[in-house]
């Protein structure tokens, strides 16, 4: 199916979903709905570096942190000095902008290290960028940040419905960058930096270049989704922005979903990202994440390839019938040098 | 006499106080046959990833087809047209083998400017995998493929990046007589098409029949270069590595 | 920021004692990442429980919480060597410890911290002791001694482990898998056993480690974050599976962030442990083929 056609049909399919959120005439669906969405553009963003690389990230929450606080910084600026307003699309570029050149920045920093190393790394960074935020009072520091939401805009009546849309099509807008990646030159570069960097080298693959494309585009994804955030939350705090919450379910999700294809992630998303909705409300949310970590542990010991891997066992493919771009997790045997 | 295509300037490389290669020189013209022989240990693995770009030597230097390669990524030499194979195959294992095929095809020669259709790619992934005998599996996954096809998949990958020179390193380990001679031949072919090859390997009747000449390294140092015959009439040869 | 030799001394003082704690800390970490290139980013977890399991015995028995740490290290052992087999099958035999083993520790981590929030709360809990409260005064040098014990009984933890890794079987065996497995098996050692047991031992340590935390501070279940940049730091710094390189480094980290706080404040503290993680990571040559 050819990228416009795709984008097409999930555009429609986004619209459909508004619709029907509109339908229930319950605002709390927005609310919890806006949640799984941002998860589903975190998950599929981290999964581009993660899953079609295989370098770990566990510094998910400091890019979106960093979206979230560069709307902040842009928002006590237009309010002390009486600017005008910044429309969201704009905001969200320019979150996404910022994230992506720190993304660019460590990127270059940790690149050159091992999996291992480079995944620790990424958790330093994270600690080191939240302290900096932390000390940085212009965005109110560890006090933390408010920031008043509009009421109302028009059309969509509750301001919320409007952040709901915006999330639905970033959502949208991440997927098909997923799958156009996928599809691409690049996107078998980077399962060859998965399967075998040494060996990529020696086929001629850029690897450096490549790992920096995708931990800039993962950054700046991850930056889009939390530019709005601060509008949707109202008070903003670094201790919860930075939270290691984030950086769990943008993991849990594309590994429980399946890290080969965009559909892992947009599974693991919805399905746990509801989830975890309904267990908050219902139970705690301590008891929310309790069950991430365990679905997470679960899943990578007993499927490895996600629910999408699953779904592929159940329906059993001979080997004759693969399908040249269809690519799979698979188990190294015990001698790989 | 036409200038070396691959050259080596007293070549050295240590691991902490391990000597693995000391003080390599070596000039190989284009067209070459060249079989490098030694002991375990003696570093011809080790050569062939200062050559690539693997690893970084510490002193000396390399030159391809008039250019210096200190420093250059590894990438960067295969653009240039230096490839070579793996002595413990690492074939892609997500992807199957026309995929494998189609990374060279789509990094090397795309960015030596040599832009080929889809059409054109999958074309020349199957005439590869057919010269190497392995069109049947090319929607298989490296993990369906037994030793030797695993070893003409990882030859086929290299071809597939058009070198000027290839480096099979070992590629006949644990093959049976008749498919050592399938090995052969694909790297006798090759070099009838203008492929100056590096074979490394144990197997001796298989280097002597294919190299035109010989050099032998033991301990990381070369002890002998030259026609394959005087090469192991050589009495140092004998000693250091025969003779055991 | 008032400069004072007095504030100077003490800074560098306090640094070297919370270094011996932080050496015993990461000594877990020098055995399962610098020896046997296994990421356990959850061993922070495993402290924690380790000071919230001499809490329960000190709150309710009355306990020393050293000595309890001491009784319950087997079962931290046993625990170690369950985990490294589920690892073992699930991931190392498959190839697949870079990306999935990190996230099945990493989910360890989430679990661990969780269930104990969940079963305690995220009340500070803390630990009595007759060595709790006093402080030694050696001319204008302040020794707390609730810092100066678990400084003296780790650098006591890591000489024996030293000795254990250096003269014993067992730690040979362990030195030795990490470097050439096949020659163990030829010798008829079991390098997966051998694994095993040195995992075990270095959760073991976790219990003990744990006992210290809880005795130099108030600890509830998130304060173990903090200490996975300052365990990796360590590591990497002190020579991956240096004991005595581990000592030195983290007596390096100790003082740096000692000093830090003192003369700029507590809440650049974090970024101190993680900045040296990131400056040694960008220093030691690392590349693609390994260490």
């Amino acid at each position: 199916m050819r990228t416009p056609l795709f984008l097409l049909i999930w555009l429609g399919i986004a619209a459909a979903v508004f619709g029907l959120a509109v339908a229930s005439g319950n605002d709390y669906v927005f609310f919890a709905g806006y949640v799984v969405l941002q998860y589903v553009v975190l998950s599929t963003a981290w999964n581009i570096l993660g899953g079609y690389c295989g370098y770990v990230n566990f510094g998910s929450a400091a890019f979106f942190a960093l979206g979230a606080y560069s709307t902040v910084a842009i928002y006590k600026f237009i309010t002390e000095n009486d600017f005008y307003r910044i429309p969201m699309p704009v905001l969200i570029l320019i979150g996404g902008a910022v994230s992506g050149l720190v993304g660019f920045g460590m990127g270059y920093l940790t690149l050159r290290l091992r999996g291992a190393f480079f995944a620790i790394a990424t958790l330093a960074l994270a600690v080191v960028l939240q302290t900096l935020i932390v000390n940085w009072d212009y965005v109110g520091g560890s006090r933390g940040a408010y920031i008043v939401r509009p009421e109302e805009i028009a059309p969509f009546g509750n301001y919320i419905r409007y952040l709901f849309l915006i999330m639905l099509l970033l959502a949208v807008a991440a997927i098909t960058i997923a799958r156009l990646i996928e599809r691409s030159r690049l996107g078998y570069g980077f399962a060859t930096i998965r399967d075998d960097e040494l060996a990529s080298e020696a086929s001629g693959v850029p690897t450096l270049k490549l790992k920096l494309i995708a931990t800039t585009i993962s950054g700046a994804l991850m930056g889009m989704a939390g530019a709005p955030f601060p509008y949707y939350i109202g008070y903003l705090q670094p201790s919860s922005t930075f939270g290691l919450d984030y950086a769990v379910n943008s993991i849990a999700m594309p590994l429980i979903g399946g890290t080969t294809s965009w559909i892992g992630p947009l599974v693991g998303a919805l399905l746990l990202g509801s989830l975890q909705q309904i267990a908050t409300v219902t139970i705690s949310s301590a008891v929310n994440l309790l069950i991430v970590g365990c679905l997470l542990v679960g899943f990578v010991i007993v499927a490895p390839n996600g629910i999408v891997g699953l779904v592929h066992k159940y329906f059993q493919r001979k080997p004759d019938e693969f399908v040249g771009r269809r690519r799979v997790e698979t188990d190294s045997p015990e001698t790989v040098p | 006499m036409s200038e070396a295509l691959l050259e080596i300037e007293n070549l050295s490389k240590r691991f902490g106080g391990f000597v693995a290669l000391d003080s390599i020189s070596l000039s190989i013209p284009a067209g070459e046959r060249l079989g490098l022989i030694g002991p375990n240990g003696s570093g011809k693995s080790t050569l062939v990833n200062c050559i690539c770009g693997t690893l970084h030597n510490e002193q000396g230097g390399v030159r391809f087809d008039g250019k210096k390669l200190d420093g250059l990524d590894a990438h960067r030499r295969t653009h240039l047209g230096l490839a070579r194979s793996f002595q413990l195959p690492r074939p892609f294992a997500s992807m199957n083998l026309a995929d494998n095929i189609r990374i060279p095809l789509l990094y090397t020669l795309g960015a030596r400017g040599t832009h080929l259709s889809k059409q054109a790619v999958e074309e020349r992934c199957a005439t590869l995998l057919h010269e190497v005998g392995l069109e049947a599996k090319s929607r298989h996954l490296p993990r369906d493929l037994t030793q030797v096809e695993m070893r003409k998949l990882e030859l086929a990958r290299a071809m597939a990046a058009e070198p000027k020179l290839l480096i099979a390193d070992e590629a006949m380990a644990g093959l049976t007589h008749s498919e050592v001679e399938d090995i052969l031949t694909l790297l006798v072919r090759l070099n009838d098409n203008g492929v100056t090859v590096i074979l490394i390997e144990h197997i001796m009747s298989a280097v002597m029949s294919f190299s035109r000449r010989l050099v032998v390294l033991v301990s990381g140092k070369k002890i002998a270069d030259g026609k394959p015959d005087e090469v192991m009439c050589d009495p140092e040869v004998e000693r250091a590595y025969l003779g055991q | 920021m008032i400069f004072s030799f007095d504030l100077l001394i003490n800074a560098i003082v306090s640094g070297i004692l919370i270094g011996g704690f932080y050496a015993a800390v990461t000594s877990g970490v020098s055995l399962s990442f610098g020896i046997l290139d296994i990421v356990n980013i959850a061993h922070p977890a495993f402290i924690i429980l380790g000071s919230y399991i001499a809490y329960i015995a000190n709150a309710t028995f009355g306990i020393d919480p050293i000595l309890a740490a001491i009784i319950a290290t087997p079962l931290f052992y046993v625990l170690g060597t369950a985990i490294y087999q589920v690892y073992y099958v699930s991931f190392e035999k498959r190839g697949q410890e870079s990306l999935r083993g990190l996230a099945f520790f990493f989910g360890l981590l989430f679990i661990t911290e969780v269930t104990l929030v969940l079963y305690f709360g995220v009340d500070y809990r803390y630990v009595d002791a007759r060595y709790i409260g006093p402080t030694l005064h050696v001319g204008m040098i302040d020794v707390p001694l609730r810092i100066f014990v678990p400084f003296l009984v780790s650098l006591l933890m890591i000489a024996v482990l030293q000795l254990i890794l250096t003269r014993s079987f067992i730690g040979r065996a362990i030195m030795a898998v990490a470097q050439d497995q096949l020659a163990l098996r030829l010798m008829g050692v079991d390098p997966v056993r051998i694994k095993r047991i040195a995992f075990g031992i270095s959760i073991a340590t976790a219990s003990l480690a744990g006992a210290f935390l809880i005795i130099i501070q108030p600890v509830e279940p998130s304060v173990g974050r903090e200490y996975i940049g300052r365990v990796f730091a360590i590591c990497v710094l002190g020579g991956m599976g240096s004991l005595p390189g581990t000592v030195i480094a983290a007596m390096l980290l100790g003082i740096v962030e000692s000093l830090t706080a003192t003369f700029y404040g507590p809440s650049w503290a974090p970024a101190v442990s993680f900045g040296f993680l990131l400056l040694t990571l960008a220093v030691r040559p690392a590349g693609l083929l390994g260490r």
